[in-house]
C-alpha cells in the first residue's frame, strides 16, 4: 500500500468535516474492499477515517419498518431477529454472499459502496474505465463471462457484486447519510448507484465526502419473499445472477452496473402476465457482449424459481 | 543390481512386531500445525532482523524492457535496493552446469531485458520493513517494448507437433480396428489450464553464515534446489545449506525453485542481512507452473457384447515457448483396458504463456476425465453397466507390453466399491431421479497410477536416551513422510513411537528424490528401511560381542528388537543400557535403496474405483457432490489415517477438476483471467457431502522390500470423471468441456426439457 | 502510530506504520506466525483469528484499526503440550495435511462453534426463525470460508463435529 494517515473518527459530524477538510481522505469501516483494493494499488487514499466505531450500529424499529445502522456489520444485520421474521430475503442474501469471517467484519454501508469485481479491473496491467478512465475496457472484447447483461455501456460491462443490496431494492429500502456540510439526507437506495454511461469510474451519486449512516426499511410489503443465487461453487463465491423477491416486487443482483430493481417484471405481472412473460419483459432489453450469453437465460430462470419460491413463502 | 527377489526375504515390517506399521497414527508433526508452531520458509527465526523483499511482475507476456526507473521507489524511506535487469548483481548465465553432477542448472534472476511470460519477476525491492518495500514496489516505472506473442492454445492446434523424441504408441492396426468395430465412439473433450493454488505461496528466508548462504525455502526436491542456487551463484554445492521443513502444499508445483530463493539468496550477500521474500497470491498464478490445457480426442470401437476392438486416445497440449514440458494425458490409457488394436500418442504446442508443468497426477488428472467418461457413454450405447463393460475389458497382462501386472485389484475395486456404495440403486436412465430441487445421478470410474521407486539414501541413529533419529533429506509437503519414517523406524527398531526423532528437509542429510510422482514413501521409506536393518545389525553385533551383555555370544541373526528390548529368546537388555554401555556416543548406520533392474519386467501400478452421486439443479446447472466414495489397491498401507487423508484429498482435486477449476487465457494479453482466489475456484466445504476412502489389503512385493505404492495421485485420478458420469445419469447432458459449470449444463438441461 | 492490542491475553503496545495489517503486525512485529498469508485478500481464511470474540480475516484490518481490541490468535488456544479440544480432534481426525490452513482453520471453527450457540443462521438454515442445529450441511456451509488445497475437508468435519460434542 502507499502510505497514508489514518485517524479514528469520535463521531459522524466530525468523520464528514474531516472528509471534507483532508484531501484523498476516505471513510473505513470494516476494509473487507478497500483494503483489497488498497493492496493492489487500485484505491490509493491519503488519508483514513475510521468510522467503524461511530455509534451507527443500531438495528431499531423505526416507523413500522426498521432502521439498520450503517456501521451494523453483515453479521449482525442476517442474525438479527426482526431481519429474520420480517425480512427474510436480507438475511438470506447477506449469508449467501462471502464469507462467516468477511461478514463477521464487513459494514451495510461498505457493502453498498464495495465495487465490481470484473477482473480487467483488479488486473492494473488492462485496460479499465472504470479504474483509469479513458484507457478502454477490458472486458468488451476480453473474457466477459460474468459480465452485465443490462444497463452496461460501450465504456463499461461490470456488475455491483453485493447480494444485500439485491434483496434492499426489492424491498425498497432508503439510505441516510450525512454530507460533508453535516446536512442529513434521505432518499430511496435504488437512487444510490448509477449506470456506467461514460463514467463507470463515477459509481454512486453521493457527494464526495458524504457518510452513508443508516439503511431504512419500510415495513415488509404483503406477500413471500425469496432470495436466489447462482455461483460456481457452493459457498464464498461471487454470484453469477441473483433474484430477491418481497411481495410484488423483485431485483436482479450481479446483472447490472447497480443492483437491478425490475420494475418491468413487476408492472407485467400487474397487469396478469405468467412470470415468463413478466420476466421476459424486462430482459427484452438485455445485451450481452458474447461469453456472458447465458446470463440472461439463467436470470429469466432464477426469476421464475425465486417468485415461485415467494409464492410457496406467502403461502 | 539388485532384484526384487531381494525384497522376498522377511523383514521387521512384514513382520510388524512393534504394531505401529500400518496403524492409523496421528501425523508426526501434527502437534506443531495445529498450534501453528511450524515455522514455515517466511517464518523460520533467522540469526539477525530480515529485511523484506517484494518482487514485481511484468505485464507483457513477451518482449523488452526498454526503460527502468527506479530512482523514486529508491527515494523511500527503508528502501535498501531496488534491482531490475539493469543493476542486479552478476549470476551464472541461464542453463550454466558447471560441477558436472548438479541435478539443476542455474536459474539466474533479472537475467537480461527479455520478458518471456506475463508475470516473469523483472524488478525487486528490498525494505527493512514489509509495508515499505510493497509502497515503493508501487514506484517502480518499467516501459515495454511488446513483441507479437501466441498464447492462444485452441487457435494453435495445427501447429501441433509430437513432442521432443517421442512418436506415437500403436498397437494392431487401430484404423482397421475401429472400422471393423461394430459399435463405435468417437468424441473430443477439453481440459483447463490448472493452477496449484498451494495454500503456502512460495517463499524464502535467506542468510549468509561466513561464505554459506543458508536459504529456508518451499520446494518439495531438496538437492535440486540446493544445486541449481549453487549453480546460480557460482559457488561451491557444500557452501549452500537448503532447508525445507514445513511445506504449505505442493503439488508438484514446488517441483522447481523460482525467483523469490535467487533473489533472496543474493540480497542477503548484498545487504549483509537476512533477507525474506514470498509470492504473493497472484503474483504465484503467473510466476510459477501451471498444468497445460488439454484437448483429447477417444476413439473406442467395440463388438456388440462390449469387447474392445479399438481404442485411442490422442492428446493435444502446450508448454512454453523455452520449455521442454508434456502433459502426459494419453499414457495410462496403455495400461488400463484390453483391446487388441491400440493408438495412443500427444501432440505439443509451444506458446507465450508461463510454465507448464506438472500438477497433481499430471497425465492421468487429465487423462482419465475422457477416457473414463468415453467408457461410460460406450456403455450406454451398448445397454452395458459401465463396470460390466470394464470388466469385460480386462486384461489379463499389460495390454500394451503383455508384462504381467505385479498386482492389479480394479475388479475388486470396483465389485466393492458397488457394495459398499449401493451401485445398484442407480437407474441407468438419465434424468429421472428428483430429491426436491435436486436431479440426482451417480456415476463411477477407475482410477490408476503407476508406481515408481527412485534412490535414495537415509540413515539412523540411537543415543544414550534410546532415542532413534531418522535422518534424510526428504520432504513432507502434507504426504505424511515425517510419520511414515517415524512408523518404519519404530518398527524396524522395536522403539514406541515416542522414542523416534525425524529430520528431514535439508541439504545436509542424506540424499532423497523428494515429494512428487506418488514415489516418496516407497522411496524414502525403503531407504529408511535398510539403514534401520544396518543399525538393528551393528546394535545386534556390539551385543552380542559384549561380555557384559546377557545376549553375549548368541547369534547375531537371532538377536530381536522389541517394546525398546533387544534380546535373543529369553535373554535381552534395554537398548538404552545397551548404548549407554558399548556406544555412549551413540551407534548410527547408513542405508539406501535402489531400484531393482527386473522390477521393470512387471507392469506395475495402483489402482482404484470412484463412486459419486450428485445433485443437479435443473434451474440453474449448478452441481453439488452428495455422495462419493473411493476404493483403492495401492500395496501395504504404511498409515491408514494419512493414506485415507491423501486419498480423500485426491477425490477432492477431481471433484474441483470436474466442476469447478480452471484458468482461461486472455489471448490478447497471453495472461490469464482468473489471478486470484475469489475468481479461481477451488472447492470448498459446501460443495461436499459425506466423502470416504477405502484402502483394500494389499502387498506388493515387486515394488519395494517393503510392499508399499504410493496413493498421493491415485485419488485425483479417476475422481473427476465419476462426477461428470454422475452429472449425465442426474441431468442427461454430456458436457466434454471442463470444468462443468453452470453456463455449460444450461444448454443442455433447456433442450432435455427442464 | 501508538497502538496497544491485547494478543492473547497480553497487553502490547507498538509504534505502526498504519499500512501494517493485523495479520503482519501478528506475525512480523510480534513474530506469531501461527496466522497464515494463504492470498492476504480475505479469499481463503488462513489468517483467521478471533478479535474480541469474532473470527476475521486478519488480512484485510488495519493493526492501528484494533487499538483497544483482544485479539486470540492459534497460539492463545494451546500448545503441543497443552492442546486445546479442537487441536486436539483435528489431530486424532487428521483434519490437516500441509498444516497451513490448520490454524485458519481451528480458530475458524472454534468462532463458529460460538456463532452456532449464539443462534446465528447461515445460509443453510432452512428456517430462519427456529433455533439453530449444527448439522453436517451447516458445519460445511459455515466452514466454507476456509480453504484447504490439500482438500482435508471430510476430516475436518469430523473433527469439528467431535469437538463440538
Amino acid at each position: 500500500m502507499r502510505p497514508f494517515t489514518y485517524e479514528r473518527a469520535a463521531s459522524a459530524d466530525e468523520a464528514v468535516k474531516a472528509a471534507a477538510a483532508t484531501p484523498g481522505a476516505r471513510f473505513i469501516a470494516g476494509g473487507t474492499n478497500l483494503l483489497d483494493l488498497m493492496k493492489l494499488d487500485i484505491e490509493r487514499p491519503q488519508h483514513l477515517i475510521d468510522v467503524a466505531r461511530l455509534p451507527l450500529g443500531a438495528i431499531e424499529p423505526a416507523g413500522g419498518g426498521l432502521r439498520i445502522g450503517g456501521m451494523a456489520t453483515n453479521s449482525q444485520v442476517a442474525a438479527d431477529p426482526q431481519v429474520r421474521r420480517r425480512y427474510p430475503v436480507l438475511a438470506q442474501a447477506i449469508l449467501s454472499g462471502g464469507s462467516p469471517q468477511l461478514r463477521n467484519k464487513a459494514s451495510v454501508a461498505g457493502n453498498l459502496l464495495q465495487r465490481t469485481r470484473c477482473a480487467y479491473f483488479y488486473d492494473t496491467s488492462k485496460p479499465c474505465n472504470k479504474r483509469a478512465p479513458g484507457s478502454g475496457c477490458g472486458a468488451l472484447e476480453g473474457l466477459n463471462r460474468n459480465a452485465a447483461i443490462l444497463g452496461q455501456s460501450h465504456a463499461c460491462i461490470a456488475t455491483h457484486p453485493s447480494d444485500m443490496a439485491v434483496a434492499l431494492v426489492a424491498l425498497e429500502a432508503e439510505v441516510e447519510t450525512l454530507t460533508p456540510s453535516g446536512e442529513a439526507r434521505r432518499f430511496p437506495l435504488a437512487e444510490l448507484h448509477r449506470l456506467p454511461g461514460e463514467t463507470p469510474h463515477v459509481e454512486t451519486h453521493l457527494i464526495p465526502g458524504e457518510l452513508i449512516t443508516a439503511v431504512v426499511l419500510p415495513p415488509p410489503p404483503a406477500g413471500g419473499q425469496a432470495y436466489r443465487k447462482a455461483r460456481d461453487r457452493a459457498s464464498y463465491a461471487g454470484g453469477l445472477a441473483s433474484v430477491a423477491v418481497a411481495g410484488a416486487r423483485l431485483a436482479l443482483g450481479m446483472v447490472a452496473h447497480k443492483p437491478w430493481r425490475a420494475t418491468q417484471v413487476e408492472q407485467a405481472l400487474a397487469a396478469g402476465a405468467t412470470p415468463a412473460e413478466a420476466i421476459g419483459e424486462e430482459l427484452k432489453d438485455a445485451a450481452t457482449a458474447g461469453r456472458n450469453d447465458f446470463k440472461v437465460t439463467l436470470t429469466a430462470r432464477l426469476a421464475m424459481a425465486a417468485l415461485a419460491q415467494a409464492e410457496g413463502d406467502a403461502a | 543390481m539388485s532384484s526384487v527377489r531381494d525384497w522376498e526375504a522377511s523383514n521387521p515390517i512384514k513382520e510388524g512386531r512393534q504394531g505401529v506399521f500400518g496403524k492409523p497414527v496421528d501425523r508426526y508433526e501434527g502437534p506443531l500445525k495445529v498450534t501453528g508452531a511450524a515455522p514455515y520458509a517466511y517464518e523460520v527465526e533467522p540469526p539477525s532482523p530480515a529485511a523484506y523483499g517484494v518482487m514485481i511482475g511484468a505485464e507483457i507476456a513477451c518482449g523488452r524492457i526498454v526503460a527502468a526507473d527506479i530512482a523514486e521507489a529508491q527515494a523511500q524511506p527503508g528502501v535498501r535496493l531496488v534491482w531490475t535487469h539493469a543493476n542486479a548483481p552478476a549470476q551464472a548465465p541461464k542453463g550454466t552446469r558447471k560441477h558436472p553432477r548438479s541435478t539443476s542448472p542455474s536459474r539466474p534472476a533479472l537475467e537480461d531485458n527479455r520478458v518471456a511470460y506475463f508475470g516473469q519477476p523483472v524488478a525487486f525491492v528490498v525494505a527493512d520493513t514489509l509495508e515499505q518495500a510493497v509502497g515503493a514496489s508501487h514506484l517502480v516505472r518499467l516501459s515495454y517494448a511488446e513483441e507479437p506473442q501466441n498464447s492462444d492454445f485452441h487457435a494453435s492446434l495445427a501447429e501441433a507437433v509430437d513432442p521432443p523424441g517421442e512418436e506415437d504408441v500403436e498397437i494392431g492396426d487401430f484404423d482397421a480396428g475401429l472400422a471393423a468395430s461394430a459399435v463405435k465412439l468417437d468424441e473430443t473433450w477439453t481440459t483447463p489450464i490448472q493452477n496449484h493454488v498451494q495454500m503456502e505461496p512460495c517463499a524464502t528466508t535467506a542468510w549468509w553464515d561466513g561464505e554459506t548462504c543458508v536459504v529456508h525455502t518451499s520446494v518439495q526436491m531438496v538437492k535440486p534446489a540446493q544445486h541449481g542456487l549453487a549453480e546460480t551463484l557460482g559457488i561451491d554445492r557444500d557452501a549452500v545449506r537448503l532447508l525445507t521443513r514445513y511445506i504449505g502444499g505442493g503439488f508438484g508445483g514446488k517441483g522447481q525453485t523460482y525467483d523469490d530463493l535467487t533473489l533472496a539468496a543474493l540480497a542477503a550477500r548484498e545487504l549483509r542481512q537476512p533477507v525474506k521474500v514470498a509470492f504473493t497470491r497472484r503474483q504465484m498464478m503467473h510466476g510459477t507452473i501451471h498444468r497445460p490445457a488439454t484437448v483429447q480426442r477417444v476413439r473406442l470401437g467395440a463388438d456388440r457384447d462390449g469387447r474392445l476392438n479399438a481404442m485411442s486416445i490422442v492428446t493435444w497440449t502446450h508448454c512454453h515457448r523455452d520449455g521442454q514440458f508434456t502433459e502426459h494425458a494419453s499414457n495410462f490409457a496403455r495400461s488400463l483396458y484390453a483391446a487388441p488394436n491400440r493408438l495412443t500418442g500427444h501432440r505439443l504446442v509451444k506458446l507465450d504463456l508461463p510454465g507448464a508443468g506438472p500438477m497433481r497426477a499430471p497425465g492421468e488428472a487429465s487423462g482419465t476425465l475422457s477416457l473414463e467418461c468415453a467408457m461410460d457413454e460406450l456403455a450406454e450405447q451398448l445397454g452395458l453397466d459401465p463396470i460390466e463393460l470394464r470388466i469385460r475389458n480386462e486384461p489379463e497382462a499389460d495390454p500394451e507390453t503383455g508384462k504381467p501386472f505385479s498386482m492389479r485389484q480394479l475388479v475388486r475395486c470396483m465389485t466393492e466399491g458397488a457394495q459398499q456404495f449401493g451401485w445398484d440403486r442407480r437407474n441407468p436412465k438419465p434424468g429421472q431421479v428428483r430429491d426436491g430441487r435436486w436431479l440426482v445421478g451417480l456415476g463411477m470410474a477407475a482410477a490408476i497410477r503407476g508406481n515408481f521407486l527412485l534412490p535414495a539414501k537415509c540413515s539412523f541413529s540411537v543415543d544414550v536416551d534410546g532415542i532413534v533419529t531418522v535422518r534424510q533429506g526428504m520432504t513432507d509437503i502434507g504426504t505424511g513422510t515425517y510419520t511414515v519414517l517415524a512408523q518404519i523406524a519404530a518398527e524396524t527398531l522395536g522403539v514406541p513411537l515416542e522414542k523416534v526423532r525425524v529430520e528431514i528437509g535439508d541439504s545436509e542429510l542424506p540424499p532423497a528424490p523428494g515429494s512428487g510422482g506418488q514415489f516418496g514413501a516407497a522411496t524414502a521409506g525403503s531407504a529408511a528401511l535398510d539403514a534401520g536393518m544396518n543399525l538393528r545389525k551393528a546394535l545386534a553385533e556390539l551385543a552380542v560381542n559384549d561380555p557384559a551383555s546377557p545376549l553375549h555370544g548368541a547369534a547375531v541373526e537371532a538377536v530381536a528388537f522389541h517394546d525398546g528390548l533387544i534380546a535373543v529368546e529369553n535373554r535381552s537388555e534395554t537398548l538404552v543400557d545397551l548404548v549407554r554401555r558399548s556406544a555412549p556416543q551413540g551407534l548410527a548406520a547408513e542405508g539406501e535403496i535402489r531400484p531393482a533392474a527386473d522390477a521393470r519386467n512387471w507392469s506395475q501400478h495402483t489402482y482404484g474405483a470412484h463412486f459419486c452421486e450428485v445433485g443437479v439443479d435443473p434451474v440453474t446447472g449448478e452441481t453439488r457432490v452428495r455422495r462419493m466414495l473411493g476404493v483403492f489397491a495401492a500395496g501395504r498401507i504404511v498409515n491408514a489415517k494419512t493414506a485415507r487423508s491423501q486419498l480423500t484429498g485426491g477425490m477432492i482435486w477431481g471433484v474441483a477438476s470436474a466442476i469447478h477449476e480452471g484458468n482461461a487465457v486472455d489471448a490478447r494479453y497471453g495472461s490469464l483471467i482468473n489471478q486470484d482466489l475469489a475468481q479461481y475456484m477451488v472447492t470448498v466445504q459446501a460443495d461436499l457431502g459425506e466423502l470416504d476412502a477405502v484402502m483394500l489389503d494389499e502387498v506388493d512385493d515387486k515394488a519395494n522390500p517393503l510392499g508399499i505404492k504410493g496413493v498421493g495421485e491415485l485419488g485425483n485420478s479417476g475422481a473427476g470423471a465419476a462426477v461428470a458420469n454422475a452429472i449425465y445419469n442426474a441431468c442427461g447432458v454430456r458436457v466434454r468441456d471442463y470444468p462443468i459449470t453452470p453456463d455449460k449444463l444450461l444448454p443442455g438441461l433447456i433442450r432435455a426439457g427442464f | 502510530m501508538r497502538t496497544t492490542i491485547t494478543v492473547n491475553g497480553e497487553a502490547r503496545t507498538h509504534d505502526l506504520d498504519p499500512r501494517t495489517t493485523l495479520l503482519d503486525y501478528l506475525r512480523e512485529t510480534l513474530r506469531l506466525t501461527g496466522a497464515k498469508k494463504g492470498c492476504d485478500h480475505g479469499q481463503c481464511g488462513a489468517c483467521t483469528v478471533l478479535v474480541n470474540g469474532l473470527r476475521i480475516n486478519a488480512c484485510l484490518s488495519l493493526a492501528v484499526a484494533h487499538d483497544g481490541d483482544e485479539v486470540v490468535s492459534i497460539e492463545g488456544l494451546g500448545t503441543p503440550d497443552a492442546l486445546h479440544p479442537m487441536q486436539q480432534a483435528f489431530l486424532k481426525h487428521d483434519a490437516l495435511q500441509c498444516g497451513y490452513c490448520t490454524p485458519g482453520q481451528i480458530c475458524s471453527a472454534v468462532a463458529m462453534l460460538e456463532e452456532v450457540a449464539a443462534g446465528w443462521p447461515s445460509q443453510e438454515t432452512a428456517d430462519l426463525t427456529a433455533p439453530v442445529l449444527l448439522t453436517p450441511d451447516e458445519l460445511r456451509e459455515r466452514m466454507s470460508g476456509n480453504i484447504c488445497r490439500c482438500s482435508a475437508y471430510p476430516q475436518i468435519v469430523a473433527a469439528i463435529a467431535e469437538a463440538a460434542g
